[in-house]
């Protein structure tokens, strides 16, 4: 192995912690993440086990409560929706490559980027604070509809539970959108010379969108949020109708009678851009990853570009797809209809140019390029349905059952997560100068692509028999979904099989930080910057440019220029990989 | 398909036709798509020669592999709309029907009531301050309201078979999700509002009624029955309720 791992010069801890580095602010953002959906995880094996074995109590807590297990659903709704789908899409990896990526040596704005972690950190506190005070978590889910979430009498956690939930959006809606102003600034003032807007890689126009659509999605979120608190505080009556009866109990009656379909739209205004806020990062990876791995230019790089911005500018019109059922007005629901169905095409046109890209050269298939498929399949089954719920019609069967889970659960949260994968195992011989290991991380794919559509593709068949989200038990008084439990429990033995596959990447990550093979500077031979020895580099060309010659030395032609050797096989890079 | 519970309403067998056919057309559209990952897949396992220089795609590839199959995805989304508007327009957009049976439908925690305006045809006033379950007043009926003291109250939804029904949906706490999955409908129950919904049940029989918004720690609780019966045993149902009614307005 003639690659040498780079020398690190050991620093303090604190200096690690206390940072305004963008690289350590990526990792404190990972490892906050890596929490949350560890305890996300556990949340939904624990839901998962109750809804099949509604009886068996739990190790030390005892049988849970129908309000513990509605806590359990808002809890693992926030917290993979803030603090894994959008902390590491849009926090972890923009810290961890994008100045790098343009070429640039800091973010634009070092201390608020800092500033946004620990607000982020403080955010997630006040979240796990939740669980603790009496009555405990939130329990109208992660949409928190008002008036439901708005009277403290209307069930337990309600109460402070709830104040705590609206507190942590509040906070993470100031990280976020400390963080994005921070990324636009970056990419639109700080490229290096050369880098035009049309020699961005792709990731980098994924986040120049998404960072658009947080600064305006969560505007509106921090909006309702802070509104709902006045509402529940301050006397206002922003979502707080007249005349509600709580448990027999009149409340007051606000001097200026207000709607909760205020909050529908507010939030879903926010909701549905924050599905391309997490996907966006995602899908501009995975064009980043083919064109390398099969050393072709990403075809159409200006379609693909005008795709993700079409996706960004259209994911703001599309929120009352979420809202068909709520006695809006028809015409409306029309109007939703044909907006979603729009979203569907440049979409699909991604989607049509990745199937495309993986014909056109031979693929080197690491594990950030399975990862890669992993994403892409995911997406496709979990896009495919989106088609079927934009109609208001069908949505009006379908809407808050099991079908809608299975829809977003592989479009975003699979899909996402995937793509997450596919990241740290591309980006992960920056951080530590070694690879992961390719045969765990094989093992962690395959058993993870099975388990995933074992656990998601059958929730399909739940929605279509009519079974509904937020249920704590199958069966109730008048209708039982009990002829449902063979194909709950193959869910639930899969979500287990699922978390559990995840170990061997727990393992991985922690084991080849030491053990792993030295990756040396360039180990995939990538062609964008943050793969560049050198800190200030000339840029000279496009992202996606590869010489003719598969496999071989001359197909590397990196965005920037070589110091000593401009046409001969570059001292930097690494040998080409073996293909196994 | 068989997955759907059995279908009770005229609208819903259009709803059905329509699902079905969309499901089948993009489950094979998901096959051909994977199809197309594993091909990738497999062909690389095959193909382990040195690879040739692959010329880069000019105009006319990128339109066949691109555009052609975009265009003709697009054109099945846009049918799927036009098919699919048709049946949300017949069932959202209509005029209510003078021989509709009007149904009150309001949801609570952790409850679903039904009221029938009587013989008078008209539902009596409710007032919030007058809400009172235990005392048999769920809905805050007004007694000094004339067209209340002819309001049946009901747990059970009993509808005749064959007649258009109109629903006037409403909450008084939280928001709640008024469904019937035989009769293909859903719709919330929003506090503050006053929602509409129209549908006809074709098949007598027995269907249950759910709750598909979380509205609380009884939410997998808030189930209720509707019966649909020939229009005759509608009318003696009805008949039996109000005679009941005017028995204990005697008493």
């Amino acid at each position: 192995m003639s690659a040498v791992i780079p020398v690190r010069v050991r620093r303090p801890l604190l200096s690690r912690v206390f940072t305004s580095s963008h690289r350590d602010l990526a990792i404190l953002w990972l490892l906050l993440a890596l929490a949350a959906v560890i305890l996300g995880t556990l949340l939904s094996l624990a839901m998962r086990i109750h809804r099949v074995w509604p009886m068996l109590p739990f190790p030390f807590y005892g049988v849970p409560t129908p309000e513990q297990y509605l806590a359990g659903v808002t809890m693992h709704g926030t917290l993979m929706i803030f603090f894994v789908l959008t902390v590491v899409p849009q926090a972890a990896f923009p810290n961890l490559v994008l100045p790098a990526q343009i070429g640039a040596s800091r973010m634009a704005f070092p201390r608020l980027n800092a500033a946004a972690f620990w607000i982020g950190f403080a955010s997630f506190l006040a979240l796990i604070a939740a669980f603790f005070v009496p009555q405990g978590a939130p329990i109208g889910g992660w949409t928190a509809y008002p008036p439901f979430s708005e009277i403290a009498a209307a069930g337990p956690g309600q109460g402070a539970g709830m104040d705590l939930w609206l507190v942590s959006i509040l906070l993470f809606c100031a990280a976020s959108l400390a963080a994005a102003f921070n990324f636009l600034v970056t990419i639109l003032a700080r490229r290096a010379q050369g880098m035009t807007l049309g020699r961005m890689p792709l990731t980098v126009w994924s986040w120049l969108v998404s960072s658009a659509l947080t600064v305006i999605a969560f505007s509106a979120l921090l909006a309702a949020a802070f509104m709902l608190l006045a509402d529940r505080h301050f006397g206002t009556g922003f979502f707080l109708p007249a005349g509600e009866v709580v448990n027999g109990i009149r409340q007051r009656d606000p001097a200026a009678p207000g709607s909760p379909m205020l909050w529908l739209h507010l939030f879903w205004f926010f909701g549905h851009p924050e599905v391309y806020i997490s996907i966006l990062p995602g899908m501009g990876l995975a064009s980043s990853l083919i064109a390398n791995f099969t050393r072709r230019p990403v075809p159409g790089y200006r379609f693909m570009v005008t795709a993700t911005t079409l996706i960004g500018f259209l994911g703001l019109g599309v929120w009352g797809h979420h809202i068909f059922v709520s006695g809006m007005n028809p015409y409306a629901g029309t109007a939703f209809g044909l907006t979603t169905i729009a979203i569907a095409v440049p979409s699909s046109a991604e989607v049509l140019t990745w199937l495309a890209m993986l014909f056109r050269g031979r693929i080197r298939l690491t594990t950030p390029m399975l990862f890669t498929l992993g994403f892409i399949s995911f997406f496709i089954a979990g896009g495919l349905t989106g088609p079927v719920l934009a109609q208001p019609a069908l949505d009006a069967y379908l809407h808050n059952t099991f079908f809608v889970v299975a829809h977003f659960h592989l479009v975003m949260a699979m899909a996402g997560v995937f793509s997450v994968f596919a990241g740290i195992y591309y980006w992960y011989p920056l951080l530590t100068g070694r690879r992961m290991n390719e045969v765990l991380g094989n093992l962690h794919f395959w058993i993870s692509l099975i388990a995933a559509y074992g656990t998601f593709f059958p929730m399909h068949f739940a929605g279509l028999a009519g079974e509904p989200r937020h249920y704590a038990q199958l069966s109730g008084p008048v209708e039982s979904f009990a002829s449902l439990i063979p194909v709950e429990k193959g869910i639930t033995f899969s979500a287990l099989l699922l978390a559990a596959a995840q170990l061997i990447f727990l393992f991985n990550v922690f084991r080849s930080a030491r053990h792993g093979i030295a990756a040396g500077e360039n180990p995939w031979r990538a062609t964008t910057l943050e793969w560049s020895p050198n800190a200030h580099p000339i840029i000279e060309s496009g992202p996606y440019v590869y010489g003719p010659g598969v496999a071989s030395q001359d197909d590397f032609r990196p965005q920037w220029a070589f110091a000593e050797n401009r046409n001969g096989s570059p001292g930097e890079c690494s040998p080409p990989l073996k293909q196994e | 398909m068989n997955w759907l519970p059995p279908n009770g309403a005229l609208h819903g067998l259009a709803i059905d036709h329509l699902l079905r056919w969309n499901l089948t057309v993009l489950f094979w559209l998901f096959v051909a798509a994977q199809a197309l990952l594993v091909a990738a897949l497999v062909r690389r396992w095959v193909s382990r020669g040195e690879g040739h220089a692959v010329q880069h795609r000019s105009g006319a590839a990128f339109f066949f592999a691109d555009l052609l199959p975009l265009a003709a995805i697009t054109a099945l989304y846009i049918w799927m709309m036009f098919a699919s508007h048709k049946l949300w327009a017949a069932s959202r957009e209509s005029v209510e029907s003078p021989q509709a049976v009007q149904v009150e439908v309001t949801g609570e925690q952790f409850e679903w009531y039904f009221r029938y305006p009587g013989a008078d045809g008209v539902f009596g006033a409710t007032r919030a301050d007058l809400i009172n379950a235990p005392q048999g007043n769920p809905l805050g009926l007004d007694p000094a309201d004339a067209h209340a003291a002819d309001d049946i109250v009901s747990a059970i939804l009993v509808l005749p078979a064959g007649r258009p029904v109109d629903v006037t949906l409403r909450s008084i706490d939280v928001i709640h999700g008024f469904a019937i999955p035989g009769m293909r409908l859903k719709q919330d129950a929003i506090p503050g509002m006053t929602g509409h919904l129209q549908f006809t049940p074709a098949v007598p029989g027995e269907y249950p009624i759910l709750c598909t918004q979380v509205c609380g720690l009884g939410h997998a609780r808030m189930q209720a029955r509707l019966r649909v019966v020939a229009p005759a045993d509608y009318e003696r149902w009805i008949a039996a309720r109000e005679s009941a009614l005017r028995a204990e307005a005697a008493r």
